[in-house]
């Protein structure tokens, strides 16, 4: 025996906090922005060597000329507000009436029988397929790019909050209808906050989804916005205005992305 | 009438029998008010604090202050007042289950309802489980229907243990034997007397409890010996 005394304490007077760290991350942005950069000085390089003709490939400072002498004619900002105006308001629509849908389906069994296959053949729809019925229906105007850009990003979010509400841990559920929650208040109080991850993710789902629908419409009859600046490039063999309009798409959806991330943070600390 | 139920036995989980249910000559409703539950596991939502979950237990329409104060009184008592701001995660399973209680607790009930609640516990933590909840017994005077498995559970906490058992031919489990202990609490855990009612349940359980075959009339005759002692020495 040793000689040690034992010590019987219940270990649930002692709390423990778990304290989570994450190493090294000052340095991580340098280790994702040097790709980029490594890509640009390809790029230059391809264009100032000749290994590309230009007309196929235009240089970086090209791009650059592009940029200032939209802006200068305040094009490129008319441009950049109305696409983001329209992934803006059909992402908050459509995201709120994909979490409703979601819910719905999400909750109820009967719900869930007779709406999901209808939803599941709307989803199926490519997104081009659409834009000619809405032009119809809508007109040329904001209407039906907007619309568009709803049904784009509604599916995702619909199909993330149905499923993860189908996987509530029954036993909170319980918990809640045992003390009273039912409806609408079991809802908010217990099974739209346990599913607040999975909703994020729709939501970052959704956001993509946005740019892409919104492309689409502006692609087909438009009069303004980066998808007119695009397929307008493309008909007048801009290709510096083309290489313009895809890397202002690619930093603006970056953008609104790292904008859901912060949103992400926060609600993770509050629900996660 | 303030009594503590326990009975070492599951209900019938699924199998519903006919009867009615009532709380003071009242029938019970599916979600009463008149009651709370607490499960075998805590059931916290790890989303909120300690004291946000113990909140989710008072009865609708309570006024903030008041549902705050109430709030903090109960963690007092369950000795987590030092924890209020933490997460369901960040604490032990006793604590865990100790906000359960006061959780149930807050809902003001007149029967308490705890379904095996120290049977995720380790041996130690559940001792002093029960030992707190005779405290908070003591300080919330409420009608308590404890299900347990645990006979010393039983012996120690119940005024009167409900033994219920099931026939293989019906479904659903029956009352078997209805017990009073007839007590004070705090009960001396080694009490001869309690000693005598242990066997009787296990026996009464299926459970073979190795006593010598007169085990029953020697803990008796020691007893006797010990009260006759007992009044000699008194005069």
């Amino acid at each position: 025996m040793t000689g040690e005394a034992v010590s019987l304490s219940s270990s649930d007077f002692g709390t423990a906090v778990v304290e989570r760290r994450r190493g090294g991350s000052r340095w991580r942005w340098l280790l994702g922005v040097s790709l980029p950069l490594a890509l640009f000085g390809l790029w230059w390089l391809a264009t100032h060597l000749a290994w590309v003709p230009v007309f196929k490939l235009p240089t970086p400072e090209s791009v650059v000329t592009a940029a200032f002498d939209l802006a200068a004619r305040d094009l490129l900002w008319q441009y950049i507000g109305i696409s983001t105006q329209r992934v803006f308001l059909g992402f908050v629509i459509g995201s709120i009436i994909g979490l409703a849908l979601g819910s719905l389906v999400g909750l109820s069994r009967f719900a869930d029988s007779f709406l999901s296959p209808t939803i599941g053949a709307a989803r199926a729809v490519p997104s081009l397929a659409w834009v000619p019925l809405l032009i119809l229906y809508l007109g040329f105007g904001e209407d039906s790019k907007v619309a568009l850009v709803i049904i784009g990003a509604l599916f995702p979010v619909y199909t993330t909050v149905a499923g993860a509400l189908r996987h509530v841990d029954p036993q909170l559920v319980e918990f809640g209808r045992a003390y009273g929650y039912h409806g609408a208040r079991l809802l908010t109080t217990v099974q739209l906050p346990a599913v607040v991850p999975a909703i994020i993710s729709g939501l970052r789902l959704a956001l993509a989804q946005a740019w892409l629908f919104l492309v689409a419409a502006e692609l087909v009859g438009s009069t303004m916005g980066l998808g007119f600046l695009l397929i307008e490039s493309q008909n007048n063999g801009r290709i510096d205005r083309l290489f313009l309009a895809i890397v202002v798409l690619a930093v603006l959806g970056k953008l609104s992305d790292t904008l859901v991330g912060v949103l992400e943070r926060f609600l993770l600390k509050r629900w996660g | 009438m303030r009594q503590v139920h326990a009975a070492p036995a599951r209900l019938g989980a699924g199998s519903r029998g006919r009867g009615e249910l009532s709380i003071g000559g009242s029938p019970v409703a599916p979600v009463d008010q008149r009651s709370a539950v607490a499960f075998q596991e805590p059931r916290l939502l790890p989303w909120r604090t300690i004291t946000r979950n113990v909140e989710l237990g008072l009865p609708r329409g309570t006024a903030k202050q008041d549902g705050q104060a109430r709030v903090a009184e109960l963690l007092r008592l369950v000795q987590l007042d030092h924890a209020t701001s933490l997460r369901p995660r960040q604490i032990s399973g006793g604590m865990a289950q100790r906000a359960s209680l006061a959780r149930a607790l807050a809902r003001n009930p007149g029967v308490l309802l705890l379904d095996e609640p120290f049977g995720a516990l380790d041996a130690l933590t559940r001792l002093t489980m029960q030992d707190l909840l005779l405290d908070v017994h003591a300080a919330e005077p409420t009608t308590i229907l404890l299900v347990t498995h645990d006979v010393d559970e039983a012996l120690q906490l119940a005024d009167r243990i409900v033994l219920l058992g099931s026939d293989d031919d019906t479904p659903g489990a029956t009352i078997r034997r209805v017990l009073e202990v007839g007590k004070k609490r705090p009960r001396d855990r080694g009490d001869a007397q309690l000693a005598i009612l242990r066997a009787e349940l296990l026996s009464l359980l299926g459970v073979e409890n190795h006593h010598p075959e007169d085990y029953l009339t020697q803990a008796i005759k020691a007893q006797r010996a010990r009260r006759a002692s007992a009044t000699a020495a008194g005069t």
